[in-house]
C-alpha cells in the first residue's frame, strides 16, 4: 500500500515538473502585463537544445543551462514584438509556437542526420537518492533533481513577486503601468527581463522533459505540456503557489490514469486518459469559477496614455 | 506621401510585407546551413504549380484549414478565442465516420446526414466551450485546451471500439461509398471512364491520381455567408458589439451570455464542416489512432491570423498555407534540406503578421507628418 502511495507521489512530481517551469514561466510574464502564449514553443526549443547540449558535451548539466539561454533568446523575439513594437502579443505568441517547433526539428534534422529524433544523451540529470537505490520505497520517490529544482524556484518566484521591491514592481508594472511609470519605474525594462526569464523558465522545464524524464529529443517530447501550463496559470490565477498546486494536481490525475490504467481496471485506458482534463474542468465549475488577469496584461504600454 | 500612406494602412499591405519577411529569413537560414535558396524556392514553386495534379493537391489540403481559419477568424471577431477548433474537428470527423458506417442511404440523403451528423457534433463540442464561459465566466482557452484533449482520447476510443476498428489496423472501417462526396468517384474507375479519361491525359491526372471533392466549393460558401452573417445582419452586428465591449453590449441591451454561447456553436459548427468533409471528400475515409494532434485547428489559427480575420482572407491564406506546406515537401525531396524550413516560414510570416499591425499606425503619422509640411 505505502508502495503505491509513494509510486503514486513520485509519478504525480515527475509529470508535473515541466508543466511547473512552463507554468511559472508565464506567471512572470504576465504579472509584467505580456500575455505569452508561446511557452510551448519556448519548452520545445528548450527541449531540443537541452537534449542536442547534453549529447555532444555529455554534461546534462550544460544541456540544461544551454535550454534555458534558448529559451530566454525566443522569449526575446516575443519581448521584442510585444515591448517595443507593440504588437498583438497573442500573434506574436503563436508564431513563437510556430517558430520553436520549426526550428527544433530543422536544427535537429541538421545536428543529428537528417532525423527528427536527437540521439540519447549518455548522462541524464540525477535523481535525488543517486542512482543506486535498493529501497523499494525510496525508489519509487526517487524523482528527477528537477522536482526539487522546480519547487525551489516557485517558492523564490513566491518570495520575489509578494516579499521584494522587485516583485511589487513587477505586479504594479503589470496592473497599472501608467502608475509604476510615474514612480519611475522602468516599464519597458521590467518587462523585457520578465518575458526574458519567461522564457529561460520554460527553456529549463522543455529540457527537464528530454534530460531526465525521457533522454532525447522526439518531434512529440514537448506536446501540448506549454498549453497545459498556460492553463495552469488562469486556473493557478496568475500566482506562483496557485500555479504549482494546478500543476500538482493535474500531475496526479494522470499519475492516476497510469496506475489505474496499469492493472486490470474495467475503464478502456482512452477513457482514463481523458481524467485529467475532464478533472481540470469539473474542479474549475466547482471551486475556481472567474479568475481575473492582471489588469494592463495583454495592453501594450503607450508612454501618455491613461 | 499621402498616397503612400493610403497604400501602408491596407491590411493586405502588411500581410503581404510579413510574407515577404518569411521569405526572406527562409532564404536566409537556407543559405546559412548551405543550401542555395533559389534551388530551394524553385522546388518548392515547381512542387506547387508544375503539374495540375499538384494544384489539385494544394486545393484540397486547402479546404479543411479554410474551413478552421473562419472557425476562429469568426470567434475572434466576436471576442472569442477558440484554440478547440482542434477538438471541434476531431469530434466533428468521429461522428461523420460513426454515421458514415452504420448509415447507408442513397448518397442524396446520406452524404447530407454525415456532414449534419459531423457538423452537429462540432456544434455541441464549441457550445460547451461557449456555455462554460457564459455560465461560470472559466476562460475559453482553458476549456479549449482541455477539450481537445478529451475530443483525441474520444476518437483514439472509438477508433478502438469493436464495431467500428478494422481488424489489423490502427483505424476504423471506411464509411460507407455513398457517403463520399469525391466527385465522379465511380465513374473515374469505371471501364468507361477510364477509358474516356486516357483520351484526356490533364484530367486523368488530377480525377484519378487525387481526391477532388466538394469540399472546397462547401467552403467558399461558408466563407460568403460569413461575411454576410458578420457584416450585413443584425445577429452578426450582435455578436461583433459583444466582443468589441461587452458592456456597452449589454448596456445595449444585447444579451451578452447568449451571443457568446451562439458565437460558439457557430465557430464550433464550422470547424465541425470541416472534419466531416475531410471524412467524406478525402481518403482514407476514415479515422486512425492519433498519438499526436494533426493540427488541422491549430493551423486554421494561423490561417485566421494571417488573413486579420477576415473570412475572404482565410480563403488566400488557407490556399497560401497548403501551398508551402505541400510544395515545402518537395524542397526535402529534391535538394535534401529540412521541410521544417516551411514551419520556420510560417512561424516567421505569422510573427511579421504581428508585427507589421503597427505599419497602419506608422502609416498615420506619416500623413500626418506629410500634412505638416503641407501647411
Amino acid at each position: 500500500m505505502l508502495t503505491k502511495l509513494f509510486l503514486l507521489i513520485g509519478i504525480t512530481l515527475m509529470y508535473s515538473t515541466p508543466l511547473i517551469f512552463g507554468g511559472l514561466g508565464g506567471v512572470i510574464s504576465e504579472r509584467s502585463g505580456v500575455i505569452n502564449i508561446g511557452i510551448e514553443g519556448m519548452m520545445t526549443i528548450g527541449a531540443f537544445v537541452g537534449a542536442c547540449v547534453g549529447y555532444y558535451t555529455e554534461n546534462p548539466w550544460l544541456g540544461l543551462l544551454a535550454a534555458g539561454a534558448a529559451g530566454g533568446l525566443i522569449a526575446l523575439l516575443h519581448a521584442v514584438a510585444s515591448i517595443t513594437f507593440k504588437a498583438d502579443q497573442t500573434i506574436s505568441g503563436i508564431a513563437i509556437n510556430l517558430l520553436g517547433s520549426g526550428v527544433s526539428l530543422f536544427l535537429c534534422r541538421l545536428f543529428f542526420e537528417g532525423a527528427t529524433m536527437s540521439k540519447p544523451v549518455p548522462h541524464k540529470l540525477p535523481k535525488i537518492f543517486g542512482s543506486h537505490v535498493s529501497n523499494n520505497l525510496l525508489k519509487n520517490i526517487n524523482v528527477d533533481v528537477t522536482v526539487v529544482l522546480a519547487l525551489v524556484c516557485a517558492i523564490l518566484l513566491w518570495f520575489v513577486l509578494y516579499k521584494t521591491k522587485w516583485g511589487l514592481r513587477i505586479r504594479s508594472v503589470g496592473e497599472h503601468p501608467a502608475a509604476a511609470d510615474t514612480l519611475g519605474i522602468n516599464v519597458t525594462l521590467t518587462r523585457y527581463v520578465c518575458v526574458i526569464l519567461s522564457g529561460v523558465f520554460a527553456g529549463v522545464g522543455g529540457a527537464s522533459m528530454t534530460l531526465a524524464i525521457i533522454s532525447n529529443f522526439t518531434p512529440t517530447a514537448i506536446s501540448g505540456q506549454g498549453f497545459i501550463a498556460l492553463a495552469a496559470v488562469i486556473f493557478g490565477k496568475w500566482s506562483p503557489h496557485g500555479v504549482y498546486g494546478a500543476c500538482i494536481l493535474f500531475g496526479f490525475a494522470q499519475a492516476l490514469t497510469v496506475l489505474l490504467g496499469g492493472g486490470n481496471f474495467v475503464v478502456p485506458s482512452e477513457i482514463l486518459s481523458m481524467l485529467p482534463y475532464i478533472l481540470t474542468i469539473v474542479i474549475l465549475i466547482l471551486f475556481v469559477g472567474k479568475s481575473s488577469a492582471p489588469k494592463a496584461d495583454g495592453v501594450p504600454y503607450e508612454k501618455g496614455s491613461r | 506621401m499621402q498616397k503612400i500612406a493610403n497604400i501602408l494602412k491596407k491590411q493586405i499591405t502588411s500581410t503581404i510585407i510579413a510574407i515577404i519577411f518569411g521569405f526572406i529569413v527562409a532564404a536566409i537560414i537556407l543559405a546559412a546551413t548551405g543550401y542555395s535558396p533559389a534551388d530551394a524556392f524553385t522546388a518548392m514553386f515547381e512542387g506547387i504549380f508544375s503539374r495540375p495534379k499538384y494544384i489539385s493537391n494544394v486545393i484540397i489540403k486547402s479546404t479543411p484549414i479554410i474551413l478552421t481559419g473562419l472557425s476562429v477568424a469568426f470567434a475572434f471577431k466576436t471576442g472569442l478565442f477558440n484554440m478547440g477548433a482542434e477538438g471541434q474537428y476531431i469530434m466533428s470527423s468521429v461522428f461523420a465516420t460513426i454515421v458514415g458506417i452504420k448509415l447507408d442511404l442513397p448518397p442524396v440523403l446520406q452524404i447530407p446526414m454525415v456532414i449534419l451528423a459531423g457538423v452537429f457534433a462540432g456544434a455541441v463540442y464549441g457550445a460547451v466551450v461557449g456555455y462554460l464561459k457564459a455560465r461560470f465566466g472559466i476562460h475559453e482557452v482553458i476549456t479549449s485546451i482541455m477539450l481537445n484533449w478529451v475530443a483525441l482520447y474520444f476518437s483514439n476510443f472509438i477508433v478502438s471500439l469493436k464495431t467500428f476498428h478494422q481488424p489489423n489496423s490502427t483505424a476504423t472501417f471506411t464509411v460507407n461509398e455513398s457517403s463520399f462526396t469525391t466527385i465522379l468517384h465511380k465513374w473515374k474507375v469505371s471501364p468507361e471512364g477510364i477509358a474516356w479519361l486516357k483520351e484526356h491525359p490533364t484530367i486523368m491526372d488530377v480525377l484519378l491520381k487525387t481526391d477532388v471533392n466538394i469540399g472546397i466549393i462547401v467552403a467558399i460558401i461558408m466563407v460568403i455567408v460569413i461575411s454576410i452573417l458578420l457584416n450585413r445582419t443584425t445577429k452578426g452586428y450582435e455578436l461583433k458589439a459583444v466582443g468589441f465591449n461587452k458592456d456597452a453590449a449589454e448596456f445595449a441591451g444585447i444579451n451578452v451570455k447568449k451571443n457568446i454561447l451562439h458565437s460558439m456553436i457557430i465557430a464550433g459548427a464550422i470547424a465541425g464542416l470541416a472534419g466531416a468533409l475531410s471524412v467524406t471528400g478525402v481518403q482514407p475515409h476514415r479515422i486512425s489512432t492519433m498519438a499526436a494532434f494533426e493540427n488541422y485547428g491549430f493551423n486554421g489559427l494561423s490561417v485566421a491570423l494571417i488573413a486579420a480575420n477576415s473570412p475572404i482572407g482565410c480563403l488566400f491564406a488557407g490556399l497560401l498555407f497548403a501551398g508551402l506546406l505541400y510544395g515545402g515537401q518537395s524542397i526535402q525531396s529534391t535538394i535534401g534540406a529540412p521541410s521544417e524550413v516551411i514551419n520556420i516560414m510560417i512561424g516567421t510570416i505569422v510573427f511579421f503578421v504581428a508585427l507589421t499591425r503597427i505599419v497602419p499606425v506608422l502609416a498615420d503619422k506619416l500623413a500626418k507628418r506629410g500634412e505638416k509640411h503641407a501647411h
